[in-house]
């Protein structure tokens, strides 16, 4: 049996009970997008996109599926779709890429979604903050979908938390939608702190408007597979994207960072910087493309990869893209791999610094360069102690989640 | 305090010391001369075991303790140091976090209890002045962007900081104008206990102007061929090292 044949079985018993927990938006693509995941089956290393995580043997195994309801804590600007204060049908399944297999599946099995809305010109100070907890006795499937939409003019942060709460094979698919429009500013954070157990699939698209600004952080802490694709569609003039990624690997952890930043109108920006350090077996792999349309003059873009392999059994594919059709535009791209500096470990012992504290120092400080670039201060430097944790080894589960105590 | 006896040293498979002897007492300071090439950084480096270079015979002792079973830090907490030719830049960790390490590091060997943030602090400030380093290159990273003589400076204000009992310069001097040579030395004399021992390598007499040594050896082709008091030092700036050649001839 293919690793695809037992989700189609799924689907074809319990399509119906999944329509029945969720709501009209959500099941009037779901067939549709059942049919897609059908045909193209899950993609293959040979599907250029996917070529450094095999997903067909992450989905192999015989998960069961959840379906238990979102709970909305109380909280402004957070909705479950169901009780979604505007029309969202104009968004959902419209800003993600309908073709990809995992967004079909995800959109096919997913019951319940989560809503983040900011009206026009409201600027909500305190950060939003989405806690997922992954909580279960058996070998467990959560398919988790979220939409967020920021009207014109408004400004929000977002602070996405993913935890394991129990010592258990978890199999997540997100699918976020981000809808940003005119003159709108969102900063968002997704922070993984799960265990070896976990494998983490996450689809995100954003699309900007006109003059609006977005910043993404992805920092995975501590996994076990984790393939991320992060989609920016630059729709209007003058829009910012910065996408920051930190991922830190040991033990066998597997870590995918898929990024597409298209640049279909003129006078953009984009930066990009994700940083990796990989040690003991782990691998890391990062594959960026800039993509600027033929009419997108004027776009300024920088996109940087660098990587420390910290032992020599890590591996890191890195693969930074730049696809220009327009003549007039200012685009760089560059991407390193390295090893410890042994003259700086050399000189930091010579000092009294032991050999392991001395890797940790050079680490901590590569990687501070990524944290550096966090805005909301609380979290800045909340990681900074988490990430000189994790490079100590002490932190082995989300140590600020009340379910992991 | 150190005893090499019939040291021999490869570097990238390649003998570089071949049968150096040296006894240096508590308190006496040993200057170290010789031609490019001759071995005398590699000494210094052998001292506080740079895993670039191997040992193929011979032994050091330092106060009774066999030195080439010891790791590079264990050596360091112990007392010993080695002021670097060219101080490496270390991106990202700044200054005040390196000390901190290293000071506790060195008071954990000691017995003592790692230094509270406020009395680091002000052992920084007290130390600094020693060197007259500027507090903004304390909050940079570790040499990044620090000129020539900062560097320099920067590595004996580490010395103050970390009060080892055996000290090697290697090449302190080096690329120091003449106020900053001064400020250096004068540091480093203040450092300087009845107990504190160092090897101070040079090309110049200018430098042991500043720190008079008790014994100056000649280092050429990887051994100790000629070894006299501080008028030596002087002999070779005015007459180079070729009637040292011919002598040995």
């Amino acid at each position: 049996m293919t690793s695809e044949q037992q989700y189609i079985e799924l689907y074809n018993e319990a399509s119906e009970v999944i329509k029945a927990k969720s709501c009209p938006v959500m099941n009037a693509v779901r067939d549709e997008a059942f049919a897609t995941f059908r045909s193209k089956g899950f993609p293959t290393k040979k599907v250029e996109r996917y070529k450094y995580t095999d997903v067909p043997s992450a989905f192999a195994p015989n998960y069961g599926i959840s379906l238990s309801p979102i709970t909305v804590k109380a909280s402004p600007y957070i909705y479950n779709i169901k009780e979604a204060p505007i029309d969202v049908t104009p968004y959902y399944n419209n800003v993600a890429d309908k073709e990809d297999a995992i967004t079909a599946l995800n959109t096919a099995l997913v019951h319940d979604a989560l809503l983040i809305y900011v009206p026009k010109n409201e600027r909500v100070e305190a950060p939003i903050v989405v806690d997922n907890w992954l909580r279960g006795n058996a070998a467990t499937m959560m398919n988790r979908r979220m939409l967020a939409i920021l009207e014109q003019g408004a400004e929000a942060t977002v602070i996405i938390n993913d935890h394991a709460a129990d010592k258990q094979q978890f199999l997540t698919t997100q699918v976020m939608e981000i809808v940003c429009h005119d003159n709108s500013r969102l900063d968002i954070y997704e922070i993984e702190e799960t265990t070896p157990l976990c494998s983490h699939f996450s689809n995100v698209y954003i699309r900007e408007g006109r003059d609006c600004s977005v910043k993404h952080n992805n920092i995975t802490l501590f996994n076990g597979m984790t393939r991320n694709l992060c989609d920016v569609y630059l729709t209007g003039e003058n829009a910012e994207i910065t996408l920051n990624g930190c991922a830190i690997g040991s033990g066998n952890q597997h870590i995918d960072n898929n990024t597409l930043i298209h640049h279909q109108v003129p006078n953009c920006h984009s930066t990009e910087l994700y940083k990796y350090v990989v040690d003991d077996n782990s691998v890391g792999a990062f594959a960026g493309k800039i993509l600027v349309d033929k009419d997108a003059q004027h776009t300024t873009s920088q996109e940087t990869n660098a990587n420390l392999c910290a032992s020599s059994n890590a591996r890191m594919f890195t693969q930074p893209m730049l696809e220009i059709y327009a003549d007039d535009v200012k685009c760089a791209h560059g991407s390193t791999v390295g090893v410890m500096d042994e003259t700086a470990l050399f000189y930091m012992r010579q000092r009294g610094i032991s050999e392991d504290e001395a890797r940790t120092l050079l680490k901590n400080a590569f990687m501070g360069q990524v944290i550096d670039q966090i805005k909301y201060e609380p979290l800045r430097q909340k990681l900074y102690v988490k990430v000189e944790k994790r490079f100590r080894g002490e932190l082995d589960k989300c140590e600020d989640c009340r379910l992991c105590k | 305090m150190l005893e090499i006896k019939n040291l021999h040293a490869t570097v990238g498979g390649k003998e570089i010391l071949k049968g150096v002897n040296l006894t240096i007492k508590d308190g006496e300071i040993h200057a170290l001369m010789g031609t490019n090439g001759a071995g005398k950084s590699t000494l210094g480096n052998v001292i506080v075991g740079n895993p670039a270079y191997e040992v193929t015979e011979g032994c050091i002792t330092f106060n009774e303790q066999n030195l080439l079973e010891m790791k590079t830090e264990e050596r360091a907490r112990a007392g010993i140091f080695l002021s670097f030719q060219q101080p490496t830049e270390i991106p990202g960790v700044s200054m005040t976090n390196f000390m901190r390490a290293a000071v506790n590091a060195r008071r954990e060997y000691l017995g003592k209890e790692p230094l509270k943030s406020t009395d680091f602090l002000k052992i920084m400030r007290e130390k600094r002045k020693l060197v007259e380093i500027d507090q903004k290159l304390m909050n940079r990273s570790v040499n990044e962007g620090f000129s020539g003589g900062e560097r320099k400076r920067n590595e004996i204000f580490q010395m103050a900081m970390l009060e080892p009992t055996f000290c090697i310069l290697d090449e302190t001097d080096s690329g120091l104008d003449v106020d900053a040579l001064r400020i250096v030395a004068e540091g480093f004399n203040k450092l300087r206990t009845p107990e504190t021992s160092a090897i101070v390598i040079t090309h110049y007499q200018r430098l042991l102007d500043y720190i008079t040594p008790d014994f100056v050896h000649v280092l050429i082709d990887g051994r100790i061929v000629k070894t006299g008091d501080a008028s030596l030092a002087q002999k070779i700036e005015d007459n180079g090292f070729d009637w040292i050649k011919e002598e040995l001839a």
